[in-house]
This record gives structure tokens, sequence and C-alpha cells, in this order.
């Protein structure tokens, strides 16, 4: 048709374009992959360092070397830094750093889900005078984390006689509301029949918790654990300021403290070691409950 | 297994008031359906007998005794509601036992309650499932399941059918009552579906907003509906309603659209020319014989607007000249045919022995004086 009018082949040639001679699946995914690739090895190789790092000795790294390829030192270097630690002052020995990390992220994850458990809980289930006010003050405690309340925390606990306990470590920590936002909007989406079902089956307000709220948030509470486990475990500044006893440690802080100010050489081999040390509990969290609420969000229950 | 009475139960949200005084007594194994439109305060009033809403006003007795201030628990009664609300997390078994296991029944009763119960609904096979693993019928039995476990006082059902499709409405419908009867349980059916209402109840109470409009069995609310809402509410296609006013001294009417009808049950008492509502179901409207009107009939003449044919019956809806509408539900052979462009006018009969009276003002159901 040569004589068609003018927009007509433009339309045509938009609608029947010719079809591609290359696959464009195959062209994007090998894209894809290149970018993948360059994002894993950006991702491990700080992790393959450390891993190398921590099969040498002292003297390789402080020469300002950096092995790609593990060396003959790691049993050593493990050993002295789960029994001895390292650094300038063999500070805590690793076994105890970590086990004092897994005590205050545990605590802190358990009391800060139980805490906000049961305040959503009261929030969404029951009527009572100043219950919106409640929930607004808990609402608030999200503003002000520790870090901001540092000072008058530090007060309180100072005047408690918890500085240097494993208490006066986990409470402040504990004490804020972050996941009560979070359980109230998921009890929001548990229907009133199902509560008003329990009533008539007999249920008291706690066997209902039990019984039916409990298992229902399994998944939630499985990821929340997760989420603050590591809050706990990478915790900072509040063990540093509340604890000085070599024996309250945490890792995060005695890694840290492992590193020195440039005076004498570090003994790096140590420290990275304790790192790689200091990565495996989190991974290990993160693993297995990963398997508890990916199971738990296939199967969903609602 | 029990009586209940309801005594001027109101019930007020803030400052609305949703019912406004229900009277109500039901005898033992008795099932009352209560239907009306959405919103009337079906659901409040079952919620207020199960004791999860409490009343403004008036007393509910359960077996003589009065259990207004009881907790739900304390009432001994079972629910079904309309989502079922089964426990997600549990299987059909722990469903039904859950109740059970709470009162600290043994363990052996709980199992041999359970089966009972589940063989009664055919679910036997389904007792290790999840609720998500079932259909929606199979739901609705283990709903019912775990409320026949608990051998209640009162049953209540709060428009369990209404999300089962249409086939399997109609197959639980008759379950239901079947096992109703069988169970001798006292009942409070909720329902907005009339069909439904009248297949199931003993007696149905009839509510239009927050009032009980009519308590009556079902056959007494269709032949003897006690006002124009009642009368409107329940049948199907809905009846005709016309305006008309009282003459004769009392023993006809005469429709604002021109025939005479006189009472073919009695005189009305009232002041001549006394506003009325006559109410006549479409399927009471018979077909004009050739000739005269006899002398308990009204001829009228409708424009049909349109025809909607069911197979051995058509329903058509007509307008009279006045320009109110009449329905009539006629056998098909009766009805021309219609088609085409053109109006179709239609002489239809209204027979004096099917006629409901009603007061304009009020809408009350006007009854012959003795
Ligand atoms: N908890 C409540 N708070 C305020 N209003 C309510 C509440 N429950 C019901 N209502 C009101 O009461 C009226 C009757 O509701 P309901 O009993 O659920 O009607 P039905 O079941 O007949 O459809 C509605 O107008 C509804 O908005
Ligand atoms: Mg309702």
């Amino acid at each position: 048709m040569p004589e068609a009018p003018a927009p007509a082949p433009a339309a045509a040639s938009r609608r029947s374009r010719p079809p591609r001679d290359w696959n464009p699946i195959h062209r994007v995914s090998w894209r894809t992959h290149l970018w993948l690739l360059l994002g894993v090895a950006v991702f491990c190789l700080p992790v393959w360092i450390t891993l190398v790092g921590s099969t040498h000795d002292a003297s390789t790294i402080g020469r300002g070397d950096v092995p790609l390829l593990p060396g003959a030192q790691g049993p050593e270097n493990y050993r002295v830094a789960w029994l001895e630690g390292g650094g300038r002052f063999r500070t805590t020995p690793a076994w105890l750093m970590l086990r004092n990390s897994i005590v205050m992220a545990v605590l802190i994850a358990a009391g800060k889900i139980a805490i906000s458990l049961l305040s959503a809980f009261a929030v969404v289930f029951f009527r009572f005078p100043g219950r919106m006010l409640a929930f607004w003050m808990i609402f608030v405690t999200l503003m002000l984390p520790v870090e901001v309340r540092i000072i008058p925390t530090f007060q309180v606990m100072v005047s408690l006689g918890l500085v240097n306990t494993m208490a006066g470590l986990t409470i402040p920590l504990i004490a804020s509301a972050t996941a009560t936002l979070l359980f109230r909007q998921f009890f929001l989406t548990i229907p009133d029949e199902l509560v008003e079902a329990a009533k008539l089956d007999g249920a008291g307000p706690l066997r209902f918790l039990r019984d039916v709220v409990l298992p229902l948030s399994r998944t939630n509470i499985a990821a929340l654990f997760v989420i603050l486990f590591l809050y706990g475990w990478n915790q900072y500044l509040w063990p540093l300021l509340v604890v000085n006893d070599q024996s309250l440690q945490t890792v995060v802080l005695g890694l840290a403290r492992m590193i020195g100010n440039g005076d004498s050489q570090n003994e790096w081999n140590t420290i990275m070691a304790t790192a790689v040390l200091s990565l495996l509990p989190p991974v290990a969290v993160v693993v297995l409950m990963q398997r508890w609420f990916v199971r738990g969000l296939t199967e969903t229950e609602k | 297994m029990a009586t209940l009475a309801l005594e001027g139960i109101r019930k007020s949200f803030g400052p609305v008031e949703v019912l406004h005084g229900i009277d109500l007594d039901v005898a033992d194994g008795e099932m009352i359906v209560m239907v009306g439109a959405s919103g009337c305060g079906k659901s409040t009033l079952l919620r207020l007998v199960a004791g999860l809403e409490v009343p403004t006003e008036g007393r509910i007795l359960i077996g003589g005794r009065d259990v207004t201030a009881l907790e739900p628990a304390e009432r001994d009664i079972a629910m079904v509601f309309q989502n079922y609300a089964l426990y997600p997390h549990m299987t059909v078994f722990g469903n039904m036992a859950y109740g059970l296991k709470i009162r600290g029944l043994p363990r052996a009763e709980i199992a041999r309650r359970v089966q009972e119960a589940a063989d009664l609904l055919g679910i036997g096979a389904l007792l290790d499932r999840r609720p998500r693993q079932l259909s929606g019928g199979q739901r609705q039995r283990v709903a019912m399941g775990r409320a026949i476990v608990r051998e209640p006082k009162l049953f209540l059902f709060d428009e369990p059918l209404s999300n089962l499709d249409a086939k399997l409405r109609v197959q639980m419908r008759a379950e239901i009552r079947r096992l109703q009867r069988r169970l001798g349980v006292t009942s409070l059916f909720v329902t907005h579906d009339q069909t439904e209402a009248m297949t199931l109840g003993d007696r149905l109470v009839v509510m239009n907003a927050g009032r009980a409009a009519q308590v009556a069995t079902p056959m007494q609310v269709w032949s003897r509906p006690a006002d124009v809402f009642v009368a409107g509410f329940i049948g199907s296609p809905a009846m005709n309603f016309l305006d008309a006013t009282l003459t004769h001294g009392g023993t006809a009417a005469t429709l604002r659209a021109g025939p005479v009808l006189p009472f073919a049950d009695g005189r009305r008492a009232g002041p001549e020319g006394m506003g009325l509502v006559l109410g006549i179901r479409p399927e009471h409207v018979l077909a004009a014989a050739p000739g005269e009107a006899g002398e308990w009939e009204a001829a009228v003449t409708v424009v049909v607007e349109l025809a909607e044919p069911l197979g051995s019956e058509t329903v058509l809806h007509g307008r009279l000249p006045d320009g109110e509408e009449l329905t009539a539900r006629l056998p098909a052979a009766e009805v021309p045919a219609l088609g085409g462009a053109a109006q179709v006018s239609l002489a239809l009969r209204l027979p004096a022995a099917a006629l409901h009276v009603f007061e304009a003002s009020g809408g009350r159901r006007l009854d012959p004086v003795a």
C-alpha cells in the first residue's frame, strides 16, 4: 500500500516490529549475572581477607601484605583467640566474650519480644481507661533510644547499683517499644470472631494469649527475634559505658579494644580470628530462624 | 436444652440506640429465625444473648436463670459465626476439642464426643486437617461440630450459610434443620435471607430497624403479615402495595386507580375516607377472564414495562393508569405474546380474597371487626 497516509506506516511498524534475532532473556541474564557476581565479590572479599588473615602469623599482616591465600597459622591463632584473647593486653578470651554477647543478645531479643507482645496484647484486646494514652507513651519510647537518654539512663543504673552487671547491660536496651507497633498491627488483623469464639469456648485472656495469639504470631516472633538478636549483638555505646569489668566484655566491644592506638603492633591474626568467631552466632541465628519463618510464611495460616 | 426469654432488651452504642426494646419467649427445643435487612440489629441481638455485648436495658433468661450479667463462657451456649472463626493453627479435632479441654473434660470423653459429632456431620475423615485445607462447606461443618460437642443449652447461628455457594447453602440448610430437630437444642438463627428464614424456623422474628415487627410462624408471617414492612419483606417477588381509601361504610376500599374492591373477610372499623394501603401478592394477581370482573374482584389495566419469563411462569412488571406499579406472576400460558416496541396493555384481576389491608398511617395490619 504505497499510498497509505503518512501516520499509518509508522503505526504499523510499531505494531509489527521484526522479531528480534537474539533472545533477550539470554542477554539480560548474562549482564545480570555479571552484576550479581560483582556484588558477591564486594560483599565476600572483606570476609575472605579476614578469614585468610586469621590463618597467618602476626608479622605477615604487620608488614602490610594482604595475603589472599590461607597460611598455616590457623589452628594456633584460633586457639589463642578462643582461650587467651589477643591484642596488647591479652584481653578477655573469645569464648567468654561470645558467651557474654550471646547472653546479652538473647536477653535483649527475648525481653523485647516478651514486653512488646504483652503490651500490644493489652492495647489491642482490652478496653481500659487511658488505653490509647498508654499506646502513645509506648510509641514515644521509639523516639528515645538508649543513645538519646544515655546520661539519665546511666545515672539510673548507677543509683540502682546495676553498673557492671548483665542486668544493667540489658534492661535499658529492652525498655523500648521497637516491636510493640509491629505486634499491634499483627494483632489487629486477628478477626474479632476468633477472639469471641475463644471467649465462648471459655478461654480467659492468658489462655487465649497462649493457645491462640502466640501460635499465630510464631512467624512474626521468629522474624523479630532475628532482627532484635542482631540489634543486641551489635550494641556498642551502651556496653562501652556501663561495663568495664573484663569478665562482662562483649565481643563487639572486645574486638574494638584489641586494636591499639598505634603505639605498638596489633596482633591482627588473633583479632581476625576473633572477628571470624564473632560472626558465627549471628549467622547461626539467621540461618536457623530463617528456616522457621520461611516455613511459616509459605504455609500462611490466617 | 432450655428456654430463652428476652425481656425489654435495649442496646445503644454510644448515643445511637440500635435495639429499641425486644421481647421474646423461646420454648425448649424451638428454632427461632431472626430475619431482617442488613443493619437492623440481628447480630447485635444474638451477641447480647451470647454475652459478647451487654444490654443497655432489659434481662436475658436462659432456662429461667437470669444470665444478663454472666460471662459468655458461663452461659452454656455455642455460637456458629458467619466466617466460621475456626482456630487456623489447630486441627479440626483441636478446634472441636478446645472448649472441652478448657472445661477440663477427661481425654477419653473429649475424643468420644468429637468423634460422635464428626460422624454426625460426615467430617470424621478430616479430623487431622487444618482449616485452610478444607473447603467452605467442610469448614462450615467443623464450625457446627465445634458447637455440637459442647452440648450447650442454646445454639446461636449468625448467618452461617451466607459464605457458601447457592447449592451448598440449600443442602446445609436442610442439614442444619435435621440436626437441630434431632438434637432438640433451642436455637436462634440469624439470616437476611427470607427463604432460609421460611424453611428453617419454627417461628420467625421479623426485625425492622431494631424492633421485632412480627413474631410468628413462617406461614402466619406470610399469610397475615403484621404490617407493611413484614408484608413487603417476606415473599418474592415482593407484595404489591396500592393506595386506597376506606369507603362504603367500611366494607370496601376504593383504589386510587379507580376500581372498588369489597372486603371478602368483613368490615373494617374506621372513618369513611380513611387512608389505606392494600397489599396483594404477585402470585395472587390473575389474568383477566374474558368478560366482566366478578363481584369479589377488581379489574385493572396495566401497561407492561418488563416481562421476566421463569419457564412455567412469567413475572410481569406493569404500571397502573395512576402511575402505581403492579407486579403479577402469571402462568406462562396466560401471558399474551409481548414484543416489539409497542406498549402492551394488559387487563388483570385483583381477587378480594387475597387482599391484605393496612392503615396508611403507621402501616399496621387492619383486621376486620369481629
Ligand atoms: N460495636 C458497635 N459499635 C457501634 N455500632 C455498632 C456496633 N455493632 C453494631 N453496630 C451498629 O448497630 C447496627 C446493627 O448492627 P448489626 O446488629 O450488626 O446488624 P445486622 O446483623 O442486622 O446486619 C448497625 O447500624 C451497626 O452499625
Ligand atoms: Mg449481622
